[in-house]
Order: structure tokens, then C-alpha cells, then sequence
């Protein structure tokens, strides 16, 4: 579905990707683990038009071309969403606006109303606080809310960015369950980039691996976790 | 006390000025980070264009039979120019700013500069270096009450100023443009991951600061009806200074702050010395700046620049 070949991104004279190929199929829960500096944000910033990529890249989604599209455009006409690091809340802004906001250039506006219904019955807390300063939550509402506000802007492909940063463990566990739930009950394709490369792992069926800028193993999530070279290098094995 | 009162009018006048020049200062450096240093001379644009408006209206409404009231082509001046002027700030934000988004703020700042330069001498050139007489649409009536003099001018300014605070703010608060402001005002790098598009609320608030602008023009050239190409020198600096003190980015400061520096100029020149009035009130707000350096309302958050 939605297709990456050769991505190079540069930052001035420095590479941060060297021409990656990944894929995600429909459906599909896919995690890109590495060290820090390894390229994962990137990867998902150039997906999202933030930042610009270097001749010969083809990124394709169905059969439009991902690079005619600006960044806005790839939400609301695409329905990529992009959950950024450190989730990126308009703190001054309520749940609810926050919510509102993701819904600024949809199109069929009528289904705003259900998709919320939706994702306060995943996250009941955040009805709870619906007209609550989201500056105010805390690290797990934070991040439950940077998900129902990426769902509300566009749900075919939710892009994840480490959203266990910062996370007890028990949140971490919740919020990786509503976004199983997310994936199974609407279809939404997710591609996840994470340090915590076991849960990650975990979360996923399949798996890439990248090292300074270019993707050195793929495969099946579950192989990955048993591949030695992987425990030893992210697994802590 | 009589005397006080006067002068309190006359303060609520200026500060009406001033806030409403304010107010498009700092809605855009609230979104973009980014003073527009033309904005003074937007408002001297708007002030001229509502002089076009305001003659033209007026010689229409002789020739043809049906006589509009003079009260209705002055608030038709009003919106007619403050919607044409809001595509002036349009044009400026896009040919001056847009392409130097990612550039440092020195180059947006001498742009700003230069556009402000461009505008005065662009407007000695098309109309010449005398002085122009806006058309005086109301006529002056004096009410005197308990010894106060208040002219309907002078309530007519504060009046409408007012209202355009409060519609901007309802428009701020209730609107999903304005929504959408507030937001880019918090974290404008993360706008376009919402599906908004970052560009069109960017225009938007430098139409939204243009017109009010504009409203300030005519609102001025009805009390001090000549006009010339160096007020947007003169009186947008002085209301640049307000948007620093009511807090950069902060829309209740800037009105606030509009008023106060009315009232301080105002009050020192009539109570301390005329001659010394300007350098009196703004050593005022240097000392208010140096204990409140972030202005009123301004918050000494650091930028969030990057994703």
C-alpha cells in the first residue's frame, strides 16, 4: 500500500538516510527499531513531507505519488497521520480542541462525531476530560490523546514516534493495547519507530532494523526477536 | 476633575489607536515568531485607502438620486477598506515573508523594513508629497457633560474599536480559524500534521492584523483628518512598542497595553510636560520592561522551532 524506495535525506553535508526501501501493507503493524541517531524519526518526517528528499526517491501510496502532496495534504487528503515525538499537544488547547483541530480539513465531516464516539471508548479518560487544558494531563493521557488526535486526522496510516517515551510500564502497556484495537477494529496500517526495540518487536508482524541511515536486516517481527545479532544488539541479550 | 475626565477621553482615543495597530503586530509574531515591520505603513495604507473609499462613495452617493446618510458611506468606508487592505497585508506575508520562512529572523526583519520603505515612497510617488484631506463624513456634534467636553467622534472611535476587540476575540476563541491560530500560536511546526494547512492561517492572520489596521487608519483620519505617507511611522512604531509591552503574541495584552500607553502619554503631557511627553511616557515603559520583560502576558517560553 504504501511503498518506499531509495529515500536519501540530508541535513546540510550530513546523510541521515542513505536510501532506505521499506513497504506497509494494508492492515499491517510494522516497527522500525534502531539506535538513537539511527534515522527513525527521519524516516517518518519524510513521509510526511516535513522534510525535503534527495533525487531518485519514490515514495507511492495506491497509486498516487506521496511526493505530490505537501505536507498538509498528506493528512487530509492521504489520511497518513504522523504521531510526533514528545507528542507535540497544543498544550493551551482542550482535549476536545485538540480533538477538533485534526478534523480541520477533513472531508466527510459527518463522520467526525462516530470517530470521536470511537476513540472515547477506547479512551474513556479522555472524555473524562474533554474540557481540560491537554497541557494539564498527564505523560500516558498525553500520549492517548496524541492518538485519538492522529486517528481523527486521517486513519489509514498512523505513523508512531517512540510513543513509549516516558511511559510507566503499566501505561506503556495500555497505550500499546488501544493502538492493537485501533489497528484491528478500523484497519488503521501502523508503522511504529521505537527504541524499546523488544516491545516494538513485540507489537508488530514485521520488522527492519536500521543503522546510521541505511536498513541492514528485515523480516518477521517474531524471527527478528529470536535473530541472536538482534538480541545482541537491541534486545539487551 | 473635570480636566481629568477630559483627558481620560482623550486617552481612551489614542490607546483605541494604538491597541488596534497593536493587535496585528502581535497576532503575527504569536503564529510566525516574526515581527512585521511594515505593518505600521499598513495602517497608513489603510488610512489612504479609505480615503479612496470614502471619496468615491461620497461622489457616487451625490450623483445618483439615493442619498445615503453620511454615518452609512463612513461605516461602508470602513469595511470596504479594511477588507481591501487586508490583501495588501496578503501580499506582504506571501512576496515578503513566505520565502523567508526558514531563513534567520534579520533577513524577515530588514524585508519588513524595506516593504515599510517601499509603501511610504510608493505612495509619494502615485500621490505626491502634499498632504491629503480625508473627507469629513460626520459632522462634529460637542456634547457637554458636567463639564466635560465629548465630541461623537471621539465615542464613535472608542466604540468601534471596541466592538472589533471583542469580535476579534469571539472569532479567536469560537472559530475553528481561530482554533486553528491558537494552536499554530503554541506550535507551529506540528499545524501541517493536523491536516491544516500552515500557509492559509498564516494569511489569514496578516489579513486579520491588516484590517484592523485599517479600521485604525480611518478611525484616525476621522479625528485628525490629514493625512501623510509618514504616519505609519510615526504612530506604528509607537504601537509596535505596545505590542511589546502587552506581551508578544498575547491578543488581551496588546489591547491592554494599547490603552495604558494612551494613558500614559496622555496623562504626562497634559500633568508633566508637554514638550517632554514622548521621552517621559516611553522611559515609563522601559522601567515596566525591565521588571517585566516578557511584557504583560507575554510568556518567556522557549520557541519549539523544530520537530
Amino acid at each position: 500500500m504504501l511503498a518506499v524506495k531509495n529515500l536519501k535525506v540530508s541535513y546540510g553535508n550530513i546523510k541521515a538516510l542513505h536510501g532506505i526501501d521499506f513497504t506497509i501493507e494494508e492492515g499491517e503493524i510494522i516497527c522500525i527499531i534502531g539506535a538513537n541517531g539511527a534515522g527513525k524519526s527521519t524516516t517518518l518526517k519524510a513521509i510526511s513531507r516535513l522534510v525535503p528528499v534527495e533525487e531518485g526517491c519514490r515514495m507511492t501510496y495506491g497509486d498516487k505519488n506521496l511526493l505530490d502532496f505537501p505536507a498538509d495534504k498528506v493528512v487530509s487528503e492521504l489520511g497518513i497521520t504522523h504521531v510526533p515525538e514528545g507528542r507535540r499537544l497544543f498544550g493551551n488547547l482542550t482535549v476536545m480542541e485538540n480533538l477538533h483541530l485534526a478534523t480541520f480539513a477533513r472531508k466527510n465531516k459527518g463522520r467526525i462525531q462516530d470517530d470521536l464516539d470511537r476513540m472515547f471508548g477506547i479512551f474513556p479518560r479522555l472524555q473524562e476530560r474533554e474540557n481540560q487544558k491537554s497541557g494539564t494531563l498527564s505523560g500516558g493521557e498525553q500520549q492517548m490523546l496524541a492518538i485519538a488526535r492522529a486517528f481523527m486526522s486521517g486513519r489509514r496510516v498512523m505513523l508512531l514516534d517512540e510513543p513509549s517515551m516516558g511511559l510507566a510500564p503499566l501505561l506503556m502497556m495500555d497505550v500499546f493495547e488501544a493502538l492493537k484495537d485501533i489497528n484491528q477494529q478500523e484497519g488503521t496500517a501502523i508503522l511504529l519507530v521505537e527504541q524499546n526495540a523488544r516491545l516494538a518487536l513485540q507489537f508488530s508482524n514485521r520488522g527492519y532494523v536500521l543503522e546510521n541511515g541505511s536498513l541492514v536486516l528485515e523480516g518477521r517481527s517474531q524471527d527478528l526477536l529470536e535473530n541472536p545479532e538482534v538480541q545482541k544488539a537491541y534486545l539487551g541479550g | 476633575m473635570q480636566l481629568f475626565f477630559q483627558h481620560l477621553i482623550n486617552a481612551l482615543q489614542w490607546g483605541s489607536f494604538y491597541a488596534l495597530i497593536a493587535l496585528g503586530y502581535s497576532m503575527v509574531y504569536g503564529i510566525l515568531m516574526l515581527f512585521n515591520f511594515a505593518h505600521g505603513d499598513i495602517f497608513m495604507v489603510g488610512a489612504y485607502i479609505g480615503f479612496g473609499v470614502a471619496t468615491a462613495l461620497a461622489a457616487l452617493a451625490a450623483l445618483s438620486a439615493l442619498a445615503l446618510p453620511n454615518w452609512v458611506i463612513l461605516v461602508l468606508t470602513i469595511l470596504i477598506a479594511m477588507y481591501l487592505t487586508s490583501f495588501v497585508g496578503m501580499l506582504v506575508e506571501r512576496i515578503g515573508y513566505r520565502p523567508l520562512r526558514e531563513a534567520p529572523r534579520a533577513s524577515a526583519a530588514i524585508t519588513g523594513l524595506m516593504i515599510g520603505i517601499i509603501l511610504e515612497t510608493g505612495n509619494l510617488a502615485i500621490l505626491g508629497a502634499q498632504r491629503i484631506r480625508f473627507p469629513s463624513l460626520i459632522k462634529t456634534q460637542v456634547y457637554d457633560i458636567g463639564g466635560v467636553v465629548v465630541t461623537n467622534k471621539k465615542i464613535m472611535i472608542v466604540v468601534v474599536s471596541l466592538v472589533l476587540m471583542l469580535a476579534l476575540n469571539e472569532f479567536i476563541k469560537r472559530t475553528r480559524w481561530g482554533m486553528a491560530m491558537r494552536a499554530m500560536a503554541f506550535d507551529y511546526v506540528v499545524i501541517p500534521l493536523m491536516g491544516v494547512p500552515l500557509n492559509t492561517i498564516a494569511s489569514l492572520t496578516f489579513a486579520l492584523g491588516s484590517a484592523l489596521a485599517a479600521a485604525a487608519g480611518i478611525l484616525f483620519a476621522v479625528a485628525y483628518p490629514v493625512l501623510d505617507p509618514y504616519i505609519g511611522i510615526t504612530y506604528g512604531w509607537k504601537a509596535f512598542v505596545a505590542a511589546i509591552l502587552g506581551g508578544r503574541g498575547s491578543v488581551k495584552g496588546a489591547c491592554l497595553a494599547g490603552f495604558l500607553l494612551g494613558f500614559i502619554e496622555i496623562f504626562v503631557g497634559a500633568y508633566l510636560s508637554s514638550s517632554l511627553r514622548d521621552l517621559i511616557a516611553y522611559s515609563i515603559i522601559l522601567l515596566i520592561l525591565v521588571f517585566r520583560p516578557h511584557g504583560f502576558f507575554g510568556e518567556p517560553h522557549s520557541a519549539k522551532l523544530r520537530l
